[in-house]
């Protein structure tokens, strides 16, 4: 049986009520790390980080757009893999985590196109050009919202599971088949007029307040995963006997009129 | 593998069938995509310089439309009638009679639209160095927007307002079949090497024969299940 202790740890984090409680502990810890890290990356990123000599102030909004960035990609593997995991081993809780995902990849995907056309006024002259990267980011977006609607689009909640769950991983196979079609289309029709490889190496002090806005930003995603998640097992597991427990226990006393 | 084979077979003259009674059904989205196309000269400009610049895409985005407007209807009879279950309960590999399936629906769908596809370029005054690749990537296009549309169908056949649903979920994944599908014809008009977009066209497509079988043949048992 030794196998079968090997994965039992597994099989624990499969239960959405170890997930509510193991996280319940890490809760206060997650936050005091995402907004430390997160007002200290703002503050130096947009305080202190020199000027850049071109842009001058509007390269700042690259603290917030290339995080944003990160993540909404990684998002989409998150989600894919959570979904797969469910397909795979049938866990409730790797679903929940999925749904979860998807809001909040959405409006990541969403921060990042939104920062790059405000960013992309002043530096190129033009709110949006159908580049490579932005035109995938886009139907990234898109990929996000499908999920999101399929997720809904049924009645039975293990149908919506299963159903997002396979059209996210489609899209995995395609994420990267849009992005390299994207750049090649990009490039089979006109020369590129902007480049994103070619600004100089950053500087050191601009650098590293970026470094700490991705790893706040990181560690925010956890932290919206987590709440998403536990808000999602209150609603999936709500008549189960330990949530109406948890319920009890939290409800304010009744003051007598 | 005999009853594998026979099952890809049946399922093929089976619907091909289907459509050849219901002629009127089929013959709708070719309708479609000669309608529209000839909306465009009259929103856009009957100029024959500007038609010609905008053909190749404006073409392709039509076939592709129409494509999906038939998307819808692939599984949904056959859900309603029971006879998706009797495939489903069947012991053979679901891929196969799904493949076979896909195979019907191009074959009424994509190819009509293939070859129609010369009509509406020289109605849109397409040069004709583009005419013979148009018709090119149009097969091997439209074969991979079956494809990738069953997938869609497969997970939307259940809900009674699928329609949207499914454009919103498949034309996403649509997207790089496009821009590869209009490369081509773009790059034979201007005297470039049009066979490379076609080889990528190419590669797509048995990518998605390997690949989406096994993702409807899933979406399929799911939903039927509920």
């Amino acid at each position: 049986m030794a196998a079968g202790r090997n994965w039992n740890w597994f099989h624990r984090m499969g239960s959405p009520r170890w997930f509510y409680e193991t996280t319940g502990r890490w809760l206060p810890w997650l936050w005091v790390l995402t907004l430390g890290l997160m007002l200290t990356g703002l503050i130096w990123g947009l305080a202190y980080a020199p000027q850049d000599t071109k842009q001058g102030n509007s390269f700042r909004i690259i603290y917030l757009h290339v995080p944003a960035s990160f993540l909404a990609l990684a998002g989409y593997y998150l989600m894919a893999i959570a979904g797969a995991i469910g397909l795979i081993w049938k866990m409730k809780l790797s679903y929940m985590v999925m749904k979860s995902a998807a809001p909040i990849g959405a409006a990541l995907t969403f921060i990042a196109l939104f920062t790059g056309a405000v960013w992309g006024k002043p530096t190129w002259g033009t709110y949006w050009v159908w580049d490579a990267r932005i035109t995938s980011m886009l139907i990234l977006l898109f990929l996000y919202l499908g999920v999101l609607a399929l997720q809904y689009a049924f009645h039975s909640q293990e149908t919506g599971n299963k159903a997002s769950a396979i059209l996210a991983l489609v899209g995995t196979v395609n994420i990267p088949i849009i992005y390299k079609s994207v750049d090649w289309w990009y490039t089979l029709h006109q020369p590129a007029t902007i480049k994103f490889t070619s600004a100089p190496s950053m500087h050191m002090d601009m650098f590293q307040p970026l470094l700490v806005m991705i790893i706040a930003m990181y560690s925010f995603y956890g932290l919206a995963l987590i709440l998403y998640t536990r808000a999602e097992i209150l609603r999936r597991e709500r008549k189960s006997s330990w949530v109406r427990e948890l319920a009890l226990r939290t409800q304010p006393a009744q003051v007598d009129q | 593998m005999i009853a594998e084979s026979q099952g890809f077979a049946g399922y093929l003259r089976r619907d091909l069938l289907l459509a050849y009674r219901r002629r009127g059904e089929v013959a709708s989205p070719l309708i479609f995509f000669v309608l529209v196309s000839t909306l465009i000269p009259l929103g856009i400009s009957p100029d024959s310089a500007r038609l010609a610049e905008l053909a190749p895409g404006i073409i392709w985005v039509m076939a592709l439309l129409a494509t999906l407007l038939s998307t819808e209807t692939l599984f949904a009879s056959d859900y309603q009638d029971g006879s998706l279950e009797q495939l489903l309960i069947s012991p053979q590999l679901l891929a196969l009679p799904v493949l076979g399936k896909i195979l019907a629906h191009w074959l009424v769908t994509g190819l009509p639209l293939t070859l129609v596809s010369p009509l509406i370029g020289l109605m849109l005054s397409l040069p004709a160095a583009g005419l013979l690749p148009m018709m090119a990537s149009l097969a091997l296009g439209t074969a991979c927007l079956s494809l990738i549309g069953a997938v869609g169908a497969a997970l939307t056949v259940s809900l009674r307002k699928g329609g949207l649903l499914l454009s919103v979920l498949v034309i996403p994944l649509y997207m790089p079949v496009i821009i590869f599908g209009s490369a081509a014809v773009q790059s034979a008009i201007d005297g470039l090497n049009w066979l490379g977009p076609l080889a990528v066209l190419g590669a797509m497509l048995s990518a998605a024969v390997a690949l989406c079988p096994l993702a409807i043949a899933g979406a399929l048992r799911l939903v039927s299940n509920n």
